[in-house]
């Protein structure tokens, strides 16, 4: 369909080669192996038919435009100002491969040097790498870094690490007989338990990993402490961060962290149904060859002009193989640009307003909810920043049915995404500044009004 | 010693002045509390924040300046060999934008996502048709995610035999991708490397030593690295099956079977399908990607979550929970959706007729090149045979003669207004140039591209200067890689100086 | 071209010794097989070191070489003059680019090592080898 020859052009070719036909270019392949039918595959669709089948499955989604969303859990529901996908969309970024050939490349290695600076600026740490698949795997690399960098097999998770991100590292360290321990949380505060943290710590912790602001959206204000005493241990410490609280929030770097990783889709990427995101990874100058993927670095042409090329290949797999830092290859360069569009267009001040604007709203709609009968925040001596756990006396479930009849996408209830009894009357509600007070209030009055539909 | 900032277009850094905007958000229309009230000090940045401070129409200009100055398919011929730069039709990002796709949280519930599983639980059942396989998971964000997550199950599996600890081997070809050899020690295997036999393919003799009770598996792209279909595959598999080990399909090389030959059929386990080269989603300058694995039966309980089913009753798709034999996750929430969007609307599109004329055409391609190439005899050409859907050839000649390398002729190759072939790859060619021409190219260019090719091997003989300092044309010459690496600047410096650095720009 | 007062070994690097220690780097031939060298991997002093255990890496833009130890024994002393200035393996391979001095443990391993004029021979044997490999193709 999106073949060029005529007839006649592909005979001349046939020709040219030497061959009657197409088949005796694929007579190598042992006859036994050749598909002798067609694939089972449905009727090709001309444009115009395929547009209306996938509008026909596209109105089967409730879709965030017309759904006002209050889950959060690692993907967020920012505004993308409209210049950010007109630009990053452009087909010279889109279609274009790894910028191998640094001179026919110069566009995309700026932006991914431009994305690898802003990134380090918002962390707080030197360096920042192109990208990397997402925030989970980006967490289980970094920790993979910490286990050769210190020559220990052993790290700690807090037990307040999104679920999906502790089943990865957990798939990751297997197969290298690495492994892990859970540190526990303080139940009034919702932030890691500092004096089991101390037992943990020890001669075979390679890392302690820090999430904040954490699954249950608790900021961790004692971070600088549980960084100082994983340092006297001898572990390092890796922080999974939201991108955006980092405008607000006490960055990796500032707090002493040595890595920092986290996913990177509140940055000017649309939610797309979780994927593709990008994660990103961050660290202290003096562990950059250790780093996985891709670097981009400045240099000088001929002539003196700057340019910018891929730095530190020989830690990568197409060079090293076996011995590579990682196998990652392709990675996330377009979400990655998407993002570094967004940080241009927002500056600084945006980027504060937005985390403000976060914080407010999550506060406004936090006190509301929490004052409506029977309603409570799980962790009432936490500090938050744009979600937070409530408990509710219905059914989470069918309060969630409720709210989804009503045309909104519900806090999340946590019940079976953690382990415990103790979560079945929990939600978490997340809200950012792409919503609006009319919202939150349609919100609060539709959760209050749960309770006369459903005794619990 | 640094360089000019005058001599290239500016940093973001370099551009704009402290209090320019360029977006405003909605007034605040809930109440506010002192920041302080809320988060406590020492929870809060005191670093300063310093990014740029553009107005919208000045980020516009820096990208629009950006994207003049990087080669793409959309924008002209891209035979990176391994690489697959076919055309990406217009209409998959049409549809990637909608906000019924765009637009979806990855923990709405499952009733309200019904179209986009629906799409997922497709893609899943046309991929295993196209490889030959039983049952698919479409969670792994790129290729080389794949083979990691293809060798787990391959460990899941070798583990309930209770032969884990002994089958502690990866076979990989001397000529593989290097994610192979990094994939399997990622997943904690020791890397076994078999030669190649004259004819390109896998050395058969030698793989019949290497193998034994120590096999995990055998990866193994086909075509190959060279674009040599491996003529021996069944032999291959009943070696490395008869030694209780398994079979792993790199699929970076599908495109040039697509729809001919299976790799189920031909006796592989596991397979990876990159969906952004084979399905024409685009590589977006490196990424994403997607790394869609399919297996036999045999690999099926060990499959990553979330797994996607059809709840009988009420014919409703739901991810369910793998079970306790699955090896895990390896990514968060379900997969690159976006791609596998796309990969979807180009299967529907295409059909089994267009797959078909996709792999038809791209080895046409290949060939037509190659044997354009082969009878102006400036390059050598190492196999003797027709290739797929790739060919590798050599500037060994051009190298004694001249003294050139295969990257000064991909260099040069820039100014004549081509992407080179990939070099330097697969490491067991000298001086390896590798070409794959995709099957949406015209004649006009492939032909333009040959003469181009041989202009260069001219050049190379007559002035082989021209081509030792090549680009010419291009926005930058030849660029410092050896100070890249040993003065490494991998973040701009100094930007509370954007004042200074802006009285260096150019007008 | 390959200084008569050192030893070889066919990996490519050269042994000096000075009473019980071994200074070590690699030969002009090896540097201009490497090209620029961007960055190299230095043992740490107290290492010990079995004859032929690699111990350093060399590193250009492109490529990863490692270095093997000539001897069994003890790293003394390594040249950290290469974290900074690595083209030194480049400008000086015999002088200011050498990598580490070890403390020979087994001083009969130097038999083993071949004289200048042994190696150079070798060089030759290996280019003739490179030249039939290619033929085959």
């Amino acid at each position: 369909m999106f073949v060029p020859h005529t007839p006649a052009e592909r005979r001349a070719m046939l020709d040219a080669i030497g061959v009657p036909d197409i088949a005796e270019l694929f007579a190598d392949i042992p006859a036994s192996l050749r598909l002798e039918r067609p694939l089972a595959l449905p009727r090709p669709l001309s444009e115009a038919e395929l547009l209306g089948e996938l509008q026909s499955l596209a109105a089967q989604n409730a879709d965030l435009d017309h759904h006002p969303c209050f889950r959060g859990a690692g993907v967020y529901d920012h505004l993308i100002p409209a210049a950010v996908p007109q630009l990053a969309s452009r087909g010279e970024f889109l279609t274009a491969y790894t910028p191998y050939q640094a001179e026919a490349s110069q566009g995309e290695l700026q932006a991914l040097f431009e994305f690898q600076s802003m990134m380090a600026e918002l962390t707080g740490l030197e360096v920042a790498n192109s990208s990397m698949y997402d925030g989970a795997t980006a967490l289980a690399e970094a920790l993979f870094l910490a286990t050769a960098a210190t020559g220990r097999p052993e790290v700690l998770l807090p037990r307040t690490l999104h679920p999906e991100y502790r089943e990865v590292v957990a798939t990751y360290l297997a197969p290298r007989g690495l492994s892990w321990q859970e540190v526990p949380f303080n139940s009034r505060t919702g932030g890691m338990d500092l004096e089991q943290l101390s037992a943990l710590l020890g001669e075979r912790t390679a890392a302690l990993v820090v999430q904040n602001p954490n699954f249950l959206g608790c900021v961790e204000t004692e971070a600088a402490r549980m960084i100082d005493l994983a340092h006297q241990a001898g572990a390092l410490v890796v922080m999974v961060v939201d991108p955006i609280s980092l405008a607000l929030l006490a960055p990796p770097g500032e707090l002493g962290a040595d890595l920092a990783v986290g996913n990177g889709q509140p940055l000017g990427n649309p939610p797309a149904f979780g994927g593709p995101h990008f994660g990103f990874l961050a660290a202290r100058a003096d562990l950059v060859r250790r780093l996985p993927g891709r670097l981009v670095g400045e240099t000088v042409d001929r002539h003196g002009r700057r340019g910018f090329v891929l730095v530190l290949q020989t830690r990568e797999q197409h060079i090293r193989r076996e011995r590579a830092t990682s196998n990652i290859c392709t990675n996330q360069a377009l979400q990655a640009l998407t993002a570094a569009v967004y940080l241009a267009l927002l500056g600084p001040a945006g980027l504060a307003k937005v985390a403000s604007a976060c914080l407010h709203k999550a506060h406004y709609a936090a006190s509301r909810l929490a004052s409506l009968p029977g309603f409570r925040l799980a962790f009432p001596e936490g500090v938050f920043f744009q979600e937070f756990v409530l408990e509710v006396p219905f059914d989470p479930f069918s309060l969630d049915d409720e709210l989804a009849a009503a045309g909104i996408i519900g806090p999340l209830p946590l019940y079976r995404r953690l382990a415990g009894e103790e979560w079945k009357h929990r939600m978490l509600v997340c809200v950012t500044e792409a919503r609006t007070r009319q919202e939150i209030d349609r919100l609060v009055a539709l959760m209050g009004r749960g309770g006369s539909c459903h005794g619990s | 010693m640094a360089a000019d900032p005058a001599s290239s277009p500016p940093l973001l850094c370099e551009r704009g002045a402290p209090g320019r905007r360029a977006y405003r958000l909605p007034p605040l229309d809930v109440p506010q509390r002192p920041v302080d009230q809320l988060i406590p000090a020492q929870a809060r940045r005191r670093m300063p924040l310093r990014l740029p401070e553009l107005s919208e129409l000045e980020v516009v200009r820096h990208y629009t300046t950006l994207a003049h100055r990087n080669w793409a398919v959309d924008v002209g011929f891209y035979p990176l060999g391994s690489c697959t730069m076919k055309y990406n039709p217009r209409v998959n990002e049409l549809v990637a934008s909608w906000p019924g796709f765009s637009r979806l949280h990855p923990y709405q519930r499952e009733e309200s996502v019904q179209g986009a599983l629906e799409i997922m639980d497709r893609l899943e059942r046309y991929l295993c048709e196209i490889a030959g396989m039983e049952a698919a998971t479409l969670t792994p964000a790129a290729g080389a995610h794949g083979e990691f997550l293809g060798l787990l199950l391959i460990r899941a599996y070798h583990r309930e035999r209770g032969e884990e600890a002994c089958r502690r081997e990866v076979i990989v070809p001397d000529s593989a991708h290097g994610t192979n050899p990094a994939s399997a020690a990622m997943a904690g295997y020791r890397v076994v490397v078999v030669p190649s036999n004259p004819r390109g393919g896998v050395d058969l003799a030698a793989l019949k030593r290497m193998v034994g009770p120590a096999t995990a598996a055998l990866m193994l792209t086909n075509p190959n690295t060279l674009g040599l279909f491996e003529e021996e595959i069944l032999d291959i598999a009943e070696t490395v099956h008869q030694a209780g080990g398994l079979l792993y399909y790199d699929g970076a090389n599908m495109n040039a079977i697509l729809g001919i030959a299976r790799p189920g059929d031909m006796g592989f386990d596991v397979v990876h399908l990159n969906l952004h080269k084979t399905f024409a989603t685009p590589h977006g300058g490196g990424g994403p990607g997607a790394g869609a694995i399919a297996v036999k039966q045999a690999l099926i309980p060990y499959l990553p979550a979330p797994r996607l089913a059809r709840d009988p009753a009420t014919g409703r798709l739901r991810f369910v929970d793998p079970g306790p034999r699955s090896v895990g996750r390896v990514k968060e929430f379900h997969g690159h959706f976006g791609v596998l969007l796309r990969a979807y609307a180009y299967i529907r599109m295409l059909g089994a007729e267009g797959l078909r004329e996709v792999a038809e055409t791209a080895v046409l391609n290949a060939n037509y090149c190659q044997a354009l190439l082969k009878k102006a005899g400036e390059y050598e050409f190492p196999y003797p045979r027709f290739c797929k859907h790739e060919f590798v050839f050599s500037a060994r000649r051009q190298k004694q003669a001249s003294g050139l390398h295969a990257i000064d002729l991909a260099k040069r190759l820039l100014d004549y207004g081509f992407h080179p072939p990939t070099v330097a790859f697969p490491l067991i060619v000298e001086e390896a140039l590798m070409c794959e021409p995709a099957e949406t190219e015209t004649k006009e260019t492939l032909d333009a591209f040959v003469r181009s090719l041989l202009d260069v091997a001219r050049e190379a003989r007559e002035e082989p200067e021209t081509v030792r300092e090549a680009p010419h044309t291009l926005p930058v010459s030849r660029l410092d890689e050896v100070r890249a690496n040993r003065h490494l600047v991998l973040r701009w410096q100094n930007p509370g100086k954007r004042e200074d650095r802006r009285l260096g720009e150019a007008p | 071209m390959y200084p008569k007062d050192l030893l070889y070994t066919s990996e490519h690097e050269w042994v000096k010794v000075e009473g019980s220690k071994a200074r070590v780097g690699v030969t002009d031939y090896a540097q201009k097989e490497l090209g620029d060298v961007v960055f190299v991997d230095l043992p740490s002093v107290g290492d010990t070191l079995a004859a032929g255990q690699a111990f350093a890496v060399i590193e250009s833009v492109k490529s990863v070489s490692d270095v093997y130890s000539p001897v069994s024994g003890t790293v003394q002393a390594v040249n950290d003059r290469l974290s900074d200035s690595p083209e030194l393996i480049n400008q000086s391979p015999y002088g200011d680019g050498w990598i580490a001095e070890i403390e020979i443990a087994n001083p009969s391993e130097l038999e083993r090592l071949m004289s200048a004029e042994e190696y150079e021979a070798s060089l030759v044997g290996e280019e003739k080898e490179e030249s039939k490999e290619d033929k085959t193709e």
